[in-house]
């Protein structure tokens, strides 16, 4: 049966076989990186049309339908049109910084990839600190933002990358609890030991109440951290014309925006990954037959079946509620979602030593 | 007790995000009512409300009258100077001067459709009409005459 983990060690197989060593490493170096940027320029358009049709959808509105058949091309004509737009520099802007600021940013969101497991042993690299990795890459997209906001020169994108600054060092903090909780559940930092735990059943189902916490806190954590409505003061269009990148243009822009996408869709990855069982089929305990029939759909389906419906769901909080102001974000961060995620890692840690998950 | 309030905090807020979003999932599955309007394909079926203000017209009737005295209390009802009236005398028939319309200068492009004009006209000779499609590719087009050549005033109205 063809699946990703035959076709990559077909190929990898005769990479080797057929070139030495160092050629094929590099060889494979280079197929990652078409892959990867294939997948992000891939998802930079399903998502950006899924959004305008979620959102035309939820506001009793058509949405995109002149390009093609229900407008299924309107983002493919969007982005030619970035392409071939003039990607302007500000005169007083700090050029080498105001240029360097969208690429560190779809570095960041990039090098998140590498551990993530999208199918059965399909994966860039299975190392076994992969969550502290990507907890401590994701930082790394808020330095690109500040630098983008501080080197326009522009008092509305300055104020953006503030907030956007304080906005994703506090809400790191509970979203790093709430994957903490899955950590101390499943006993491992490996992303493929935390995807083989979950074999007899996904955590939000054996993890009981505190996963569950765990698992509303991260969502809300994350909504912050891609600095998505409700949390989307880094932009606000009503206040900051257009927050961090209101000076950026063309294809530098595209980049910023698809940034943003990619983003949404690699938390909602590690989501899936933690809490709803990554590639892992439906499973219930030991009852086979029922497996057994779960195991026939391909396990990156079940992957991206659990992203996309992560990915609706924040689109929905998008949609549906009205942004925070700062001070009311840093309370809901420092008064509420940490405190919760604290006691409930305790709680977490209590049921992980006495054994009363599944 | 603080403790108290603090969990009552967190029901009544996660309550009232799930109603909400339960309202737009109803939006999201129920997709039946679209309120776009697909404007140049249903040109034929559009349907404006009647408080649609257009542009200015006059209105005329089948003979070709109209009920403008040349009153001038438009030109000064509007703000903004876009109507001019140019005014002509009449020689009645039993000799009289008197003051009558012969030019309803009407500029589109100044024209904030305020409804002040109408508003002001004491013998209703002036309406907001619904059309809205008013592109010209000069400008000129845009100053009207509002009175048909050749029309007079209607009988009766003073």
């Amino acid at each position: 049966m063809p699946s990703l983990e035959n076709i990559a060690n077909f190929i990898h197989n005769w990479l080797y076989t057929t070139f030495n060593a160092t050629v094929a490493l590099l060889l494979e170096f280079t197929i990652v990186a078409i892959l990867v940027i294939g997948l992000f320029s891939v998802l930079g358009l399903v998502l950006i049309f899924m959004e305008r049709k979620v959102s035309a959808y939820m506001q009793v509105r058509l949405g995109p339908n002149r390009v093609g058949p229900k407008g299924i091309f309107q983002t493919v004509a969007d982005t030619l049109k970035l392409m071939v737009k003039e990607g302007m520099t500000p005169n007083n802007a700090d050029k080498f910084l105001f240029n360097l600021a969208p690429f560190i940013v779809m570095t960041a969101a990039m090098l998140i990839l590498a551990p993530l497991a999208f199918a059965k042993n399909f994966q860039i690299w299975d190392i076994n600190i992969g969550v502290l990795f990507v907890t401590a890459i994701s930082s790394v997209s808020v330095i690109g933002i500040l630098m983008a906001g501080w080197a326009s020169n522009n008092k509305y994108s300055l104020l953006g990358a503030m907030r956007s600054g304080a906005q994703i060092v506090s809400y790191e903090l509970s979203a790093g609890l709430s994957i903490i909780t899955i950590v101390v559940l499943s006993e491992s930092l490996k992303i493929s030991t935390i995807i083989e735990s979950q074999a007899n059943g996904w955590w939000i189902f054996k993890g009981h109440i505190p996963a569950i916490i765990a698992f509303v806190i991260f969502i809300i954590a994350v909504t912050a951290e891609t600095n998505r409505a409700p949390f989307d003061l880094a932009e606000a269009e009503s206040e900051l014309t257009a927050g961090f990148h209101t000076e950026y243009s063309g294809m530098k822009f595209a980049l910023f925006f698809l940034a943003e996408y990619v983003n949404i869709f690699i938390v909602c990855v590690i989501g899936a990954t933690l809490f709803l069982g990554g590639w892992m089929p439906l499973h219930f305990g030991t009852n086979t037959t029922f497996n057994e029939m779960m195991d026939y759909i391909p396990s990156s389906l079940w992957l991206f079946g659990k992203t996309f419906f992560l990915i609706f769901v924040i689109m929905w909080f998008r949609w549906t509620f009205p942004r925070l102001r700062i001070d009311q974000l840093l309370n809901l961060e420092w008064k509420y979602l940490l405190p919760i995620s604290m006691i409930n890692l305790l709680l977490a840690t209590a049921m992980a030593i006495l054994g009363w998950h599944f | 007790m603080f403790l108290k309030e603090y969990i009552q905090d967190i029901y009544g807020a996660v309550k009232s995000l799930l109603i909400g979003m339960r309202r737009t999932g109803y939006y999201f599955t129920n997709h039946k009512e679209i309120i776009t309007q697909q404007y140049p394909d249903n040109k034929a079926t559009l349907n404006l409300s009647e408080r649609f203000r257009g542009e200015v017209v006059m209105i005329h009737d089948e003979n070709n009258e109209h009920a403008c005295t040349g009153c001038t209390a438009c030109e000064l009802a509007c703000p903004n100077a876009t109507i001019k009236i140019i005014t002509q005398f009449d020689i009645s028939p039993d000799g009289k001067k008197k003051k009558a319309l012969n030019k309803f200068v009407y500029h589109l492009d100044l024209c904030t459709m305020c409804n002040l004009c109408i508003v002001a006209c004491p013998t209703d000779a002036i309406k907001m009409a619904n059309t809205f499609e008013h592109s010209v590719f000069d400008r000129s087009k845009l100053t009207k005459i509002l009175n048909n050549p050749d029309s007079k005033i209607r009988a009766g109205i003073e």
